[in-house]
């Protein structure tokens, strides 16, 4: 009972006049900027019910510590056919469920463009027909086979993904393998150029890589991700360091493959030119992470934030394989070329994962030479970064932030915390062009929609035990 | 129409720059389309998209390209570009700028070390915060009203199983280690430790206290609910159990409404085990009144009583008329009621003491009428009176207008949390609700005041008493005093 014994030293929520008193008696408070929650009325009693669940503050303790706790280790390189089973005419997407009629341009050009990859159509207008039609088609979330996918996030059978695996805790995620940047599939665009670049990864650079990380043996990829946070990258819309880590880690593997000199070449190139290569490795890190902290029931936890080009949802640990969904916003930044806002595509994408699981926009104040995405100056990432803590229920124990004294990365995004706070999670990301077809438009920065919160919080009060 | 393309080698800029510097050069008048970019494959294309025919150029080279109206608004583009190029940082220049203040109590309490919260949100909100307190390790005083008795009962079992106290809701006053929480008085340092589940109650008890030079070890608040039937005590036993374990407290006062009774036995025989002796301050009809309270606790610390300190100099009323009582402190109200009645009968109120004593729907004074301004009916979103006076004022005034009305009696709180100088607005309104009684042909309206204050307050107590005496007001220490005279000024006796 430490309340009786020495000086006294108090934090006030509420009427300031009350800490004033307490401060004009030369003692310390600190007065908390309170506000009501998010979302309508009677998102309080939602909230309480939650907050009085006997099981929350275990849960999230626990759902936190295994998320923090995830190894990620790349350990193969193998076609989606293979490693997940998908067959022809099975896609999958980014983002929460949806079908081609609500499917935004980015997702229906990308569904286009893996269409011609895969031979099922010998033209845009054929593959568009059959999409319309569905005979034949299936289209389901990469979230739910384990899988994550940057942007439009399209995989279908013949393309190449990434296996990590989770020493720790035994998961396994997959991710495809990254384009490059402007006009690529992932964003949207199904030209000529795609369809090619597609067939040669999977022709030349997926088998190379697989022989590589076969002779290699398990890459730590959350040792890179922790290094390439204090080299300048924040995850998501840097992985410049990442990427020379990986390729530096792998290139002896890929010189000795006794592949031809010339397709080794060619790969490196593509690679070592490719900014975002490294971002289809830490997104499925943080899969294996998030995942690790599904389902505990009580949890508040989010364990996954992701996007399909029309919706925005989130799962929480406590309830499930459950969406919660809601509109998605349109990122605010910059563009490229002569493209403006009016170009630009709803929010879209799987890489959310990265802030879900502690780095990206959450690490921003890591990356200082990407911070005018931001609106502007060093403070404003810090404070990004900053900010994040109010919403989380942890530092990340292996991703620091040097400017911050190596502080950990505010990791473990608690829904009731956004609910409390009003804090929405800062999402770094690409802008794909909203016209099927066009590719990348841009990059910046997002929130999810402030509505989606309240509406898990109802859920989870709904599992709650009464009072 | 005119086009100006330039390379420029080894100039590099990073990707967002450049698209920052595009941005601020296609926003240059007359310009139609604009791209800084390195010279990349990929930027060379959307060069082409954007009709540019794409010099050669590698990716560790500049490229500039503009399209714009006229050769002057090509000129002013490069100017704009080079003014881009060459901005500084922006921003403070400062790493760690100034950083935003927390918005939980648990991010509070990770950002500072601290012992104790306080709660004071709207009542549907407090238990959120409250629940975050004691799970970052604080204690918690909540202040808010309105809090649903489960949520209670919740907090209280949750801060037993932490060894944290719950205070409240409804916790209007605590002193920890001589530290005024809410509204509290500043009191002298001392022997006495409190457990009040009443907070003008408190408030008037250790006030009378220090009169007689007994200061308070500690006050802690439990909430009005505490000793119900629902909460059944919870809080009160820790705080009991807390104050029998703290060196500095020699003898604990526990004051509240009568329990329920079960609660009642329970808590005296849990008092009775304890090494510290408790004295039971029971409110309410057929029970001591505080000052009383006040003169056993004293004497138990083995001072002498003295009736406390009054300046009651007061014309008689012409004649003799209804009281009116309009209270800040409800505890203090209810004490005066159950005085009155005794004298005068039937006391018609918003906390009535028996349900056929309520005050009708319409609030109007009725006959002896004591109300506790504090209460929702009155406040209609003002703070509370205790800060904000304006509901009194108005209240004041109507008063004396009605012809029926010869004393009004009011309490004047002063301490730590409550209006900076009341009577600089009480005055005043008493002034001219005396001289309207007067001019209007009906003699002299009687005003009384309990002025629960000691020398200490920020308010400087003694200022405080000679403006309301200054105003024709009898001015009373003690709550009983002030009522027992408001008593005998309205059946026209001095």
């Amino acid at each position: 009972m430490t309340l009786l014994d020495g000086d006294l030293r108090v934090v006030s929520a509420g009427v300031p006049l009350l800490a004033e008193a307490v401060a004009g008696q030369a003692v310390p408070v600190t007065q908390v900027d309170w506000r009501p929650p998010l979302g309508p009325e009677g998102t309080e009693v939602a909230l309480a019910r939650v907050m009085a669940d006997p099981r929350r503050e275990e849960a999230n303790a626990a759902a936190v510590s295994r998320l923090l706790a995830a190894g990620a280790e790349l350990v193969d390189v193998r076609p989606a056919a293979d490693a997940l089973d998908l067959s022809a005419g099975e896609f999958l997407h980014a983002g929460p469920p949806i079908g081609w009629d609500r499917a935004s341009g980015p997702l229906r050009g990308a569904l286009i463009g893996a269409m011609l990859f895969e031979g099922l159509a010998d033209t845009p207008e054929q593959a568009e027909a059959a999409l319309v039609g569905g005979d034949g088609i299936t289209l389901d979330p990469c979230h739910h086979h384990g899988t994550v996918g940057p942007m439009a996030g399209v995989v279908s059978a013949g393309m190449w993904l990434f296996e990590l695996r989770d020493p720790v805790h035994g998961g396994t995620a997959f991710c495809s393998l990254n384009e490059g940047l402007g006009k690529v599939l992932r964003y949207g665009a199904y030209g000529p150029e795609v369809v090619d670049r597609l067939h040669w990864m999977a022709d030349v650079l997926g088998p190379l890589l697989q022989k590589a990380v076969r002779a290699h043996g398990p890459v730590d990829v959350k040792a890179i991700a922790t290094q390439m946070l204090q080299m300048g990258d924040e995850g998501h819309n840097r992985n410049r360091a990442g990427t020379l880590m990986f390729l530096r880690e792998l290139l002896p593997d890929l010189i000795d493959s006794g592949e031809p000199a010339a397709a080794v070449a060619e790969s490196v190139r593509f690679v070592g030119g490719n900014d975002h290569f490294f971002l289809n490795l830490g997104m499925p890190a943080c899969k294996l992470a998030t995942d690790a902290a599904r389902d505990v029931p009580g949890s508040t936890l989010v364990v996954a934030m992701a996007r399909n080009g029309t919706d925005f949802g989130i799962q929480v640990s406590g309830t499930g394989d459950r969406w919660f969904t809601g509109p998605a916003d349109t990122p605010n930044g910059l563009y490229l070329g002569s493209f403006g806002p009016d170009d630009a595509n709803p929010d879209i994408g799987d890489s959310a994962i990265t802030e879900t699981g502690g780095i990206g926009g959450f690490a921003m104040a890591a990356a200082p030479a990407i911070v005018r995405f931001v609106g502007g100056a060093v403070p404003d990432a810090i404070e990004a970064t900053r900010s994040m803590y109010e919403i989380t229920l942890a530092e990340h124990p292996a991703y620091q932030i040097p400017v911050l004294d190596f502080r950990g990365t505010p990791t473990g995004i608690d829904a009731t915390l956004v609910v409390r706070t009003g804090l929405l999670p800062h999402i770094n990301t690409g802008m794909a062009g909203k016209v099927a077809g066009t590719g990348q438009v841009g990059a910046g920065i997002v929130n999810p929609p402030a509505e989606i919160f309240p509406a898990a919080l109802e859920a989870l009060a709904e599992l709650a035990p009464p009072w | 129409m005119s086009e100006h393309v330039e390379v420029r080698h080894g100039a590099y800029h990073d990707s967002v720059t450049l698209m920052q510097v595009s941005r601020d050069v296609s926003a240059v008048e007359g310009v139609t389309a604009a791209q800084a970019a390195m010279g990349t494959e990929l930027n060379l294309e959307l060069l082409r998209d954007m009709g540019f025919e794409p010099p050669s150029a590698g990716a560790n080279d500049l490229v500039v390209a503009v399209r714009a109206s006229d050769d002057d608004a090509v000129r002013r583009a490069v100017d704009a570009l080079e003014a881009a190029l060459l901005q500084p940082a922006g921003g403070n220049g400062g790493i760690a700028g100034e950083q935003s203040p927390p918005r939980t109590v648990g991010s509070a309490a990770r950002r500072t070390a601290a012992d104790v919260a306080l709660v004071s949100v709207p009542g549907a909100h407090a238990f959120t915060e409250a629940m975050d307190a004691l799970e970052a390790g604080l204690s918690v005083m909540v202040f808010s009203d309105n809090v649903p008795v489960e949520q209670e009962v919740r907090l209280k079992d949750e801060g037993a199983r932490r060894g944290l106290l719950v205070m409240g809701p409804d916790c209007g006053t605590a002193v920890v280690g001589g530290v005024g929480l809410g509204f509290a008085n500043a009191v002298r340092p001392g022997p006495v430790g409190l457990v009040a589940a009443s907070g003008t109650g408190a408030q008037q008890l250790m006030c009378l206290l220090d009169t007689r030079a007994v200061g308070v070890s500690h006050c802690l608040g439990v909430g009005g609910r505490d000793l119900s039937a629902t909460v059944g005590g919870r809080a009160t036993r820790q705080a009991l159990a807390m104050l029998d374990e703290d060196p500095a407290t020699e003898l604990i006062v526990l004051v509240s409404k009568p329990p329920d009774p079960a609660v009642a036995a329970d808590i005296t025989a849990y008092a009775e085990k304890l090494s510290t002796p408790v004295l039971l301050a029971l409110l309410g009809p057929g029970h001591d009144d505080l000052t009383a309270v006040a003169r056993r606790t004293v004497e138990a610390t083995g001072a002498t009583w003295a009736e406390p300190w009054s300046w009651d100099e007061q014309p008689v009323p012409a004649r003799a008329g209804s009281l009116r009582g309009l209270f800040a402190g409800g505890t203090l109200c209810d004490e005066a009621m159950v005085i009155a009645a005794d004298e005068l009968g039937p006391i018609t109120s918003n906390i009535a003491l028996r349900p056929d004593w309520a005050i009708g729907t319409d609030l109007r004074s009725d006959g002896h009428t004591m109300l506790d301004l504090g209460d929702d009916a009155f406040t209609h979103g003002r703070a509370h009176p205790m800060i904000d006076q304006r509901g009194r004022l108005e209240r004041i005034a109507a008063e004396a207008a009605d012809t029926a009305c010869s004393v009004v009696l009011l309490d004047v709180v002063l301490g730590h949390g409550a209006h900076p100088d009341p009577a600089s607005e009480l005055a005043p309104a008493l002034v001219a609700a005396r001289d309207s009684v007067r001019a209007a042909g009906r003699g002299e309206l009687a005003v009384v005041v309990s002025l629960c204050a000691t020398e200490d307050d920020p308010q400087d107590s003694r200022k405080q008493a000679e403006a309301l005496h200054g105003a024709g007001a009898a001015v009373f220490l003690s709550n009983a005093a002030a009522a027992r005279r408001g008593v005998e000024l309205s059946r026209g006796r001095s």
